[in-house]
């Protein structure tokens, strides 16, 4: 992930951890609320049969913020869960990757990238070591 | 008919002062956190979360603890909660296609590119209680394997390209909605649905056995099963582009289902579908074989009278908490209902002795 994209980074703040968040991010700069964290709901739609009509699955928990820095840049951010420290500190980060891509990027963006990537490889190696391997006890002439 | 009454108020209070008591139970026992709740029983918290409709697994422990473990009660805390809160919008179809997974098999193909994958599944376990979770200690570490970078693709799309198994196209109609409109019949397929994935367990596990017995009989392969993570996708209107608001877990079942086929189509399977957020297998596969039963008249089936093929009989009745709701509001006040039929049956009484 090289997260150059607002969407890229934007997602990888969503699903972070709030509190692995609140350690990459100890102090937060200045900042004004131009909408102040607010918990919420959206609507999780699916498709019948996986690829056919949507449907209403059922909601999910969000918190959005929406924040302005002292430069002027502007930070949005929709997270899931209810955490509103989460959602302000995520807006931040979004506001200082537009200020400041290199540090932000480095300081919190790949440390949250790397440990979501090695999650995601534990996870993945222990359901590769369920996976079944099939082997032909007998089998008939024809 | 209703009448207000005063006089309960210092009993009820007492009684509520009575049961968190109960709940906390013996005192000499540590107090089961919030956190335990959710790491430990995850399967409930996952039951609570698709039938209460919202996906919060910290809300969700919340609400199995001050229920004191009954999730009927836990699962109308969690709808009565998000009665409370805006709604931002609806979220992208979510990709099942694109699930990290965790489990994923197939009753259909044995070799399935991707493979078998079990997962952490209670199959195969010998159901025999397990005397060392008594004691406490460390878990071992799961093994691992090297995971290869292969798809998963959904087992179906297989058939799917061989033309074998009708076509579950696109259609990006913004769906009904239960929670926000009546129910009103005949309902489509996207409302069956919703109405499906928040109904409860045991009543569309009950009604997917039945017609496995007979009543309505589909004979239902499971084609799929998988869980695993997928990403929600929200478009941000103040942004003008859609960002990944998070990562929720769901379990997904595609069945295969026997024929159709008329004088212009060749005979073809046919699908049924679950899906509910979490891990939450048994319901997912009931999910796919009602669904599967509902859709006979769309499917050019007849209706054999099986109440697993009556729309308005399932959805009417499969939703926990209205059938709660009203089924124990008997056991409160009806002295003025009762009275009247009192006098009913004695005026009756006196008439038949007297005639």
């Amino acid at each position: 992930m090289n997260l150059t994209e607002r969407r890229d980074w934007m997602g990888l703040l969503a699903r972070a951890a709030p509190a692995r968040l609140a350690e990459l991010l100890r102090d937060l700069p200045a900042h004004d609320f131009a909408r102040r964290p607010e918990i919420g709901t959206v609507m999780v739609r699916a498709r019948a049969g996986g690829t056919g009509a949507a449907f209403n699955l059922g909601e999910m928990t969000v918190t959005r913020c929406t924040l302005r820095l002292p430069s002027g840049t502007v930070g949005h951010a929709y997270v899931q869960g209810r955490d509103k420290a989460h959602a302000t500190r995520a807006a931040v980060v979004d506001a200082l990757m537009q200020d400041d891509p290199d540090t932000t990027r480095a300081t919190i963006l790949t440390p949250l990238a790397q440990e979501a990537e090695a999650r995601t490889a534990t996870r993945c190696a222990k359901a590769a070591a369920t996976k079944v391997e099939f082997f032909t006890l007998v089998r008939g002439d024809n | 008919m209703y009448v207000a009454v005063k006089g309960g108020e210092r009993a009820i209070d007492n009684a509520h002062a009575w049961l968190a008591e109960e709940r906390r139970g013996d005192p000499a026992i540590p107090d089961l956190t919030v956190p335990q709740i959710r790491e430990q029983m995850t399967l409930a918290v996952n039951r609570v979360m698709a039938e209460g409709s919202l996906h919060d697994p910290d809300l969700a422990a919340l609400a199995i603890k001050q229920a004191r473990g009954d999730l009927i009660e836990a699962i109308f805390l969690i709808r009565a909660y998000r009665t409370t809160l805006p709604r931002f919008g609806a979220s992208a179809p979510v990709d099942t296609g694109a699930m990290t997974v965790s489990r994923r098999i197939s009753a259909t193909f044995k070799d399935a590119p991707g493979g078998q994958i079990l997962g952490p599944t209670f199959d195969y376990t010998h159901r025999l209680l397990d005397f060392a979770l008594m004691a406490e200690g460390e878990v071992p570490a799961a093994p691992q394997a090297e995971a290869n970078a292969q798809d998963t693709p959904h087992i179906l799309s297989f058939l799917d390209q061989d033309g074998l198994i009708e076509r579950a196209l696109p259609d990006d109609t913004p769906p009904r909605d239960l929670t926000r409109e009546p129910l009103e019949l005949p309902a489509d397929r996207a409302l069956r649905l919703q109405s499906l994935t928040r109904g409860d367990e045991g009543f569309v596990l009950g009604l997917a056995y039945s017609t496995q017995r007979g009543y309505g009989r589909n004979h239902a392969f499971v084609g799929e099963l998988r869980i695993g993570t997928v990403e929600v996708e929200l478009n941000i209107p103040e942004l003008g582009f859609s960002v990944e608001i998070g990562e929720i877990e769901l379990t997904e079942c595609e069945t295969v289902n026997q024929f159709t086929g008329s004088k212009t189509e060749p005979p073809q399977f046919t699908r049924g579908y679950g899906l509910t957020f979490g891990q939450c297998e048994r319901k997912a596969i009931s999910m796919a074989l009602v669904d599967r039963a509902l859709r006979w008249q769309e499917l050019g089936e007849d209706f054999v009278g099986a109440p697993a093929q009556d729309e308005e009989f399932v959805l009417s009745h499969c939703d926990n908490i209205q059938a709660t709701g009203f089924l124990e509001h008997i056991k409160l006040p009806h002295y003025v209902d009762f009275q009247a039929e009192l006098e009913l049956i004695r005026r009756l009484r006196t008439a038949a002795m007297e005639g």
